[in-house]
C-alpha cells in the first residue's frame, strides 16, 4: 500500500491518467475522487463515463483532461458501454490482436447509476463482465441543477422536489445500492469517500484486482448544489462517514467488512448543517423529520453492524 | 459457384456472419430477428465462430455494446426488430455521429401500438434520418450478400458510417430459400480484418471519444457526418464491383425490372418486389407495358440516378409498407423528391399496403397497373390497398 505523498505523485504532473484544466467547480470533489481512483489501477485503464458533471466538466471539445482511452455515449448506459469494451477486449486478445492487460472502468453520477442506469448496471454485473463501476454519488442530479434522484436522501429539498409550505422536501429514504449490487454475488463491492484518500485507493485496488464485476460507490459532496462553503467539501465528505450517514464499509466475496465504526456517532444534524438543501429541517414543525432520519441512520447501522457480526454472506 | 443451401432469410443473415466471424455480436432476442441471435449462438456454442457473444438484457444494452465493442477497436454486429429498434433509438442516433461502422440487420416489424408481430417498413421508416446507412433486400440472398457488402461498405475510411440491412418480418426472415453460399476463404479475404487505428484498445495512443461538443463545434461534426454519407455512393460501387468477382451478380443503388419502356412504373422494397415483378410478368403477357423499380440503397438515397432511371416514365406508382401520418409516405416522398428536377415530370400516386403484416397479391399489383394506366391518378391523396371496406 503506498502512503499519501506516493498516491499524491501519482495523480499529479504530465502522467497522470486524468490531467488539470478541466472544468470542475471550485471545492468539487469529483477530481480528488476520479484521481485517486485511476491512480489505483497498476494496468492501463479505459474509461467509460456516464453523461454527468464528470463528463462534461472533463471534455468540452476541442479539449480533453483524459491521457487515458476514454469514452462517453449516453446517460443510461455506462455499464452496457463497458461490457462492449470488455468483450472486444476478450475477442481481440484471443485473436492475437492486442497485447497486455487493461482495466475498465465504468463511471457515473447517483442518476446515472441509481435511476436511469440501474437496468444496464444489473445486466453488466449478472453477466459477469470484468470490469469495475464507480459511482460517484452526489445525491441528486447536481449536474442539472440540483434534481430528486433515488440516492437523494430522506428530507431532501430539490427542485424537483422542494421544501414548501406542505413538503419537507424527499418524504422516501434513498435506495441501498451497495445491497443490491451486492445481491448480484459480485466479487467486491466497496462504500468510500473521498476525505479518505487511502481506503478509497484500497478499494479502487481490490475492485480492480478482482476477477469479475466490481462496484464502487463513493459520496461526492457537491459545493455548488448542497450549497456549502468550497473550502468545506472534505470535511461534508469527514461528517457524512463520523455521523454514520454514509459508512465506509465493503462486501468482499459476499462478506461484510466496516472498515471505520465511529466510537462516537455525531448527530445527524452536524452534517446537515450549512447545508442549503436541508436549511428547511432547521426550521420549527420539522424537527420530526430530523429525528426520523436519525432513528433510520441509527437502525440502518445496527443493521450493518449486525449483518458484520453474524458473518452471514451475501 | 458457391453452395446452395435451402434457408431462411434470417439464416442468410446467420451464415453472413458467420463467415464474417465478427469479434463481437451482441443481442437481444425479438421476434421476428430471434432466429438470426440463434442460429448465430449456435456458431459460437458449436466453435464454428470464436466470436465473443454478449446476450444482453435490453436492446439499449444491445446497441450500448455494440457500441462499446466497435470503439474499443472490434468489429462487432447486432440484429434486431421493430420495438428493439425503438427501444434502441437513442443509441442507434449517436453511433453515426461517433462515426463507428457498426453493421446490424433489421428484420421489418410493424411498431405498436396495436402490437403486431408482423412485417411492415415502420421500423426503419423512423430512423432514416440518424445517419445510418439503410440497405433493403428483397430475399434471402440479398440479405446474405448485402451484409457483406455493407461490412466493407460501412468501415471503408471515407465512410466510417453503420449501416442496416434490411429484411421483412416472417416473409423473409421466415421463408426458406435456396441460397447460394459462396466460398468462406472468398468471403473471409473480401470482408478482410477491421483497422484498430482508432480503437479505445490501443492504449500507448489514447483517445477522448464523445466528448460534449457545444454551438461552436456541433455543427461542423454533423456537416462531417453528411460528408462521409456522400462518399457512400462511390465506395458502395467499388465494394460491388469487388464482390462480383466473387458472385458474379452486380449492386446497383436499385433494381429495374423492364422498365426501359414501361409506361407505368411501381416504386416497392423489400419482398414485394418478388411479388411485383410477378405482376409485371402477368401484365406484360396481356401486352402491358409496365415496370417496377425496387430500391435497395436508401440511406443515402441516390436521387441523380433514380431520376436518371425514371425520366421516361410517364406514371409511377409508389407503394409504402409504412405512413408518415399526415404527410406523404416517406418512400413515395423521396420519390417526389427525386423527379422534381425533371422538365416533363411524371404523373404520380401514393399507395399504402401491407400493414403489420397483411399481404399482398400480384392481382392487387396489377389493379394497380391497371389504375396508374388509366391516368386516374391523384398525387395529392395516398390509397389504400387491400384495406377492409
Amino acid at each position: 500500500m503506498p502512503t499519501l505523498q506516493e498516491i499524491a505523485l501519482k495523480t499529479s504532473g504530465a502522467d497522470a491518467r486524468i490531467v488539470s484544466g478541466h472544468r470542475m467547480c471550485s471545492g468539487c470533489s469529483i477530481g480528488p475522487l476520479i484521481k485517486t481512483v485511476l491512480a489505483a489501477s497498476d494496468k492501463p485503464v479505459i474509461v467509460l463515463s456516464a453523461t454527468g458533471c464528470l463528463e462534461v466538466v472533463t471534455t468540452i471539445y476541442p479539449f480533453t483532461a483524459w491521457n487515458t482511452p476514454w469514452m462517453h455515449v449516453t446517460f443510461e448506459n455506462a455499464a452496457s458501454v463497458a461490457a462492449g469494451v470488455e468483450a472486444a477486449y476478450k475477442a481481440l486478445k484471443r485473436r492475437g490482436r492486442i497485447e497486455g492487460d487493461v482495466n475498465i472502468l465504468a463511471v457515473g453520477g447517483d442518476g446515472g447509476t441509481y435511476d436511469i442506469g440501474f437496468q444496464a448496471l444489473s445486466g453488466a454485473l449478472e453477466r459477469r463482465h470484468k470490469f469495475m463501476y464507480l459511482v460517484y454519488d452526489n445525491e441528486g442530479y447536481m449536474n442539472t441543477g440540483n434534481q430528486r434522484s433515488g440516492a437523494t436522501p430522506f428530507g431532501a429539498s430539490t427542485t424537483t422536489v422542494p421544501a414548501g409550505k406542505v413538503s419537507f422536501g424527499k418524504p422516501q429514504w434513498r435506495k441501498n445500492l451497495v445491497e443490491i449490487v451486492a445481491a448480484h454475488r459480485i466479487p467486491y463491492v466497496g462504500q468510500a469517500a473521498v476525505h479518505n484518500t487511502l481506503d478509497l485507493y484500497k478499494k479502487a485496488q481490490k475492485g480492480f484486482n478482482a476477477d469479475g464485476p466490481t462496484v464502487l460507490a463513493v459520496l461526492q459532496p457537491c459545493t455548488t448544489n448542497w450549497s456549502f462553503d468550497p473550502a468545506l467539501t472534505m470535511l461534508y465528505s469527514k461528517l457524512a462517514v463520523e455521523t454514520n450517514f454514509w459508512p465506509l464499509y465493503e462486501v468482499e466475496n459476499g462478506v461484510v467488512h466496516i472498515n471505520t465504526k465511529p466510537s462516537n456517532r455525531k448527530p445527524i444534524e452536524d452534517f446537515l448543517k450549512g447545508q442549503t438543501r436541508f436549511r428547511h429541517l432547521f426550521k420549527p414543525g420539522n424537527e420530526h423529520v430530523i429525528a426520523e432520519m436519525q432513528t433510520m441512520i441509527d437502525d440502518e447501522w445496527a443493521r450493518l453492524l449486525k449483518i458484520e457480526e453474524s458473518g452471514i454472506q451475501f | 459457384m458457391g453452395v446452395k443451401k435451402a434457408i431462411t432469410g434470417a439464416q442468410a443473415a446467420a451464415e453472413a456472419m458467420r463467415q464474417i466471424n465478427p469479434d463481437v455480436v451482441v443481442a437481444y432476442p425479438i421476434t421476428p430477428q430471434t432466429p438470426i441471435v440463434e442460429q448465430f449462438a449456435e456458431y459460437v456454442a458449436d466453435g464454428i465462430v470464436d466470436t465473443e457473444m454478449v446476450p444482453v438484457e435490453s436492446e439499449h444494452s444491445a446497441m450500448s455494446a455494440t457500441v462499446g465493442a466497435e470503439a474499443a477497436g472490434a468489429r462487432a454486429m447486432s440484429a434486431t426488430s421493430s420495438q428493439g429498434l425503438a427501444l434502441m433509438w437513442e443509441i442507434v442516433a449517436a453511433t453515426p455521429g461517433l462515426r463507428l461502422p457498426i453493421v446490424m440487420s433489421l428484420v421489418n416489424r410493424a411498431l405498436s401500438a396495436p402490437i403486431n408481430i408482423h412485417c411492415d417498413h415502420s421500423d426503419v421508416m423512423g430512423v432514416t434520418t440518424v445517419g445510418w446507412i439503410q440497405i433493403f433486400s428483397e430475399n434471402a440472398q440479398e440479405v446474405y450478400e448485402n451484409l457483406l457488402l455493407a461490412i466493407r461498405v460501412a468501415e471503408d475510411p471515407r465512410v466510417q458510417l453503420p449501416a442496416m440491412v434490411n429484411q421483412d418480418g416472417f416473409i423473409t426472415s421466415h421463408a426458406v430459400e435456396p441460397v447460394e453460399i459462396f466460398d468462406d476463404a472468398l468471403v473471409r479475404k473480401f470482408v478482410g480484418v477491421r483497422s484498430l487505428d482508432r480503437a479505445l484498445l490501443d492504449v500507448e495512443h489514447p483517445k477522448s471519444v464523445g466528448p460534449l461538443v457545444l454551438p461552436d463545434y456541433y455543427f461542423e461534426f454533423k456537416r462531417a457526418q453528411e460528408e462521409a454519407m456522400s462518399k457512400v455512393f462511390e465506395v458502395y460501387r467499388e465494394v460491388g464491383t469487388e464482390l462480383s468477382a466473387i458472385t458474379g451478380k452486380q449492386y446497383p443503388f436499385f433494381e429495374t425490372y423492364r422498365t426501359d419502356d414501361a409506361e407505368a412504373v411501381v416504386v416497392v422494397l423489400n419482398s414485394a418486389a418478388g411479388t411485383a415483378k410477378a405482376a409485371v410478368d402477368a401484365m406484360r403477357a396481356q401486352g402491358k407495358k409496365v415496370g417496377m423499380l425496387k430500391p435497395i440503397l436508401f440511406r443515402p438515397f441516390p436521387y441523380a440516378e433514380i431520376r436518371d432511371a425514371l425520366k421516361d416514365a410517364p406514371v409511377i406508382g409508389v407503394l409504402d409498407r409504412s405512413m408518415d401520418f399526415g404527410a406523404y409516405a416517406p418512400v413515395y416522398t423521396e420519390f417526389r423528391n427525386a423527379l422534381w428536377e425533371l422538365d416533363k415530370r411524371p404523373a404520380m400516386q401514393s399507395y399504402i399496403y401491407g400493414l403489420g403484416g397483411r399481404d399482398i397479391m400480384t392481382t392487387e399489383i396489377e389493379a394497380v397497373f391497371e389504375e396508374l394506366l388509366s391516368g386516374k391518378v391523384d398525387p395529392e391523396h395516398q390509397r389504400y390497398i387491400g384495406l377492409r371496406g
